[in-house]
């Protein structure tokens, strides 16, 4: 799962700045306008190049940090279905953290450099990732909606031009389609089980509905577009219009099994778009700073994981191989 | 006869319950992303044969169902060995904890193909076949860090040290194991032993590793009967935590 890639202001300004050649710049904006796939070896301004490189690497990061919250039920899931498919799930996001490593990797990258990057803070990850999973109902209502939320943003991603992480999106949405499954289900069972059960549950939807609003990034009121990247379909929907297409498809479903989000504002509009109470964009942007309740936690899971790996990875290293871009 | 049986597939189960629950935590942490999934791949295998088994007690046995059997009993009620129950440590004990295990259970399930219990003999038939995978991973990994580098070498060796009397607690003699052999039900776990060592040993020296000499008052007994490491009490809780907060309730 993933959560939209966050752009500073300084980065946005600096990227419109750039200067390329500018018969080569056409020829590749052209083909992007025709829905040419860019692969590779293609020519590409070098912040395209830059800019997937981010986009990828933090969508690889989300995963495998996603993994580490939900990975603490697995062993404590309640009985032999849920622990089967909690695994299987978890052990999809890993999978498409290497996929999309891979696709990265593709740029020009290596997947140590980023790993790398993770762990000295260089590069970022889902927010949502940094905020704790409590009790057996938050892997429902992960499963269910944070799932959910990151399947309107790679649905949406898989329609960009570059083909390998295009590639990777649609295999893994197809995946994300079966834990939104076993979410819902997960989630179903909580809210009809017992009243302990239901009450589980919603304690776990007032903890996850403002990382939740946050997920799809700032207002776009606020937020710094760039117009570069919705051309060459880095970026090709806007925070705003992600975000209420989630609140859309998924509000109704958890309204009508008689539970609620503890926001006396949230509403459709007769236009149809959704209203919501402030989700307080200063914690969004704390969080962001790494000042979330978990962000320390998270990263030092991974920096055990290299370091304690690193004897092993050094161990199967062979000095005659060369690092080799792949390719696709 | 049935309490023979009962007695194999417990131990068997319960191996399989835990050293999947072990394997499950290498989710996220492992050295590189190949071995998370690796490690989960297993776990997945793990558990899926020791549901198996708690089903062919249930259906066939008239035992509780699989939940109940792996998250309503108590500790004293497991039959696993300490090998399963020890912690993941470093990847070093874990590869060769799942090297010497998973040989042991190839050659286990290897036999009861031809086990005269039918149900059994039925599962092994498609069990051995996923574990021969489990044994290929294990053999790749032995055999790479102990030709890897210097610290690679060591730290397989010292492993290997570590859990060889762990391992050789595996083939703990239960009590029915005469009605087992003599009503071909199992090969026994004498001959499993032997089987077992036939096939380790050369293959743990060909990577150039020494088998530790074997202390007979060193090997980690007590699992089959119930006696168990500080390890498993703590991994049971954790295991049910969540079943245990409404006992009633369906998840």
């Amino acid at each position: 799962m993933y959560g939209n890639a966050f752009i500073s202001p300084e980065e946005a300004k600096r990227m419109n700045e750039q200067v390329e050649d500018a018969d080569k710049l056409a020829a590749f904006e052209d083909r992007i306008t025709r829905g040419e796939k860019i692969e590779p070896g293609d020519w590409m301004p070098a912040e395209y190049r830059k800019q997937l490189i981010r986009m990828i690497e933090q969508h690889a990061h989300s995963e495998i940090v996603g993994a580490l919250p939900e990975g603490t039920w697995i062993t404590r899931a309640p009985n032999f279905r849920r622990k089967l498919a909690l695994i299987a799930k978890v052990q999809d996001e890993i999978g498409h953290g290497q996929l999309l490593y891979s696709a990265a990797e593709t740029l020009g990258k290596t997947r140590e450099q980023m790993l790398n990057d993770l762990i000295n803070g260089k590069s970022k990850y889902s927010n949502i990732f940094n905020y704790p999973a409590k009790t057996w109902a938050d892997i429902a209502v992960i499963g269910f909606l944070v799932d959910g939320a990151a399947i309107v943003n790679q649905v949406i991603n898989s329609k960009g031009s570059y083909g390998p992480y295009c590639r990777a999106l649609e295999r893994i949405c197809y995946e994300e389609s079966f834990h939104l499954k076993q979410g819902h289900d997960n989630v179903v069972y909580l809210a009809t089980g017992t009243p302990h059960q239901r009450a589980m549950l919603q304690d776990a939807l007032n903890r996850w509905y403002r990382p939740l609003l946050h997920f799809f990034g700032p207002s776009d009121k606020t937020s710094v577009h760039s117009e570069k990247l919705m051309k060459w379909k880095v970026k090709l929907a806007s925070n705003d219009d992600m975000r209420n297409q989630f609140l859309d498809q998924y509000v109704p479903k958890i309204l009508e099994l008689g539970l609620t989000f503890p926001d006396p504002n949230l509403h459709k509009n007769d236009d149809g778009v959704w209203e919501f109470s402030d989700p307080n964009w200063d914690e969004f942007y704390e969080v962001i700073k790494g000042n979330g309740p978990c962000n320390a936690e998270r990263i030092a899971v991974r920096k055990y994981a290299e370091e304690a790996g690193r004897w092993v990875r050094q161990a199967l290293l062979n000095p005659s191989d060369k690092y080799v871009t792949p390719l696709a | 006869m049935s309490n023979a049986v009962k007695e194999l597939l417990y131990k068997m189960a319960d191996d399989a319950l835990i050293i999947g629950h072990r394997n499950s935590e290498w989710t996220g942490i492992g050295p590189m992303l190949e071995e998370d999934l690796a490690f989960s791949s297993m776990a997945q295998d793990k558990i899926g044969h020791a549901i198996a088994l708690y089903t062919i007690l249930h259906e066939v046995l008239g035992e509780a169902d699989p939940d109940t059997l792996g998250f309503k009993r108590t500790e004293k009620e497991f039959k696993s060995c300490h090998l399963v129950e020890q912690p993941i440590g470093e990847y070093d004990f874990s590869t060769i904890r799942h090297f010497l295990f998973d040989h042991a259970e190839l050659l286990r399930y290897e036999s009861l193909t031809q086990s005269s219990f039918q149900p059994l003999a039925q599962l092994a038939k498609k069990v051995k076949g996923e574990i021969k995978y489990h044994v290929m991973h294990a053999d790749t990994f032995v055999k790479q860090l102990s030709n890897g580098n210097e610290e690679s070498k060591a730290r397989m060796q010292q492993a290997l040290n570590n859990t060889w009397h762990l391992a050789l607690g595996i083939f703990e003699a239960g009590e029915y194991e005469l009605e087992l052999t003599s009503n071909n039900i199992f090969i026994g776990e004498a001959e499993l032993k032997k089987r077992w060592m036939e096939k380790v040993t050369p293959l743990l020296e060909s990577y150039g590793l020494t088998i530790p000499a074997t202390d007979e008052s060193k090997i980690a007994k007590g699992g089959r009967k119930g006696y168990h490491t500080e390890y498993l009490k703590p991994l049971l809780d954790e295991m049910c935590e969540v079943t245990r907060t409404d006992i009633d309730a369906e998840w």
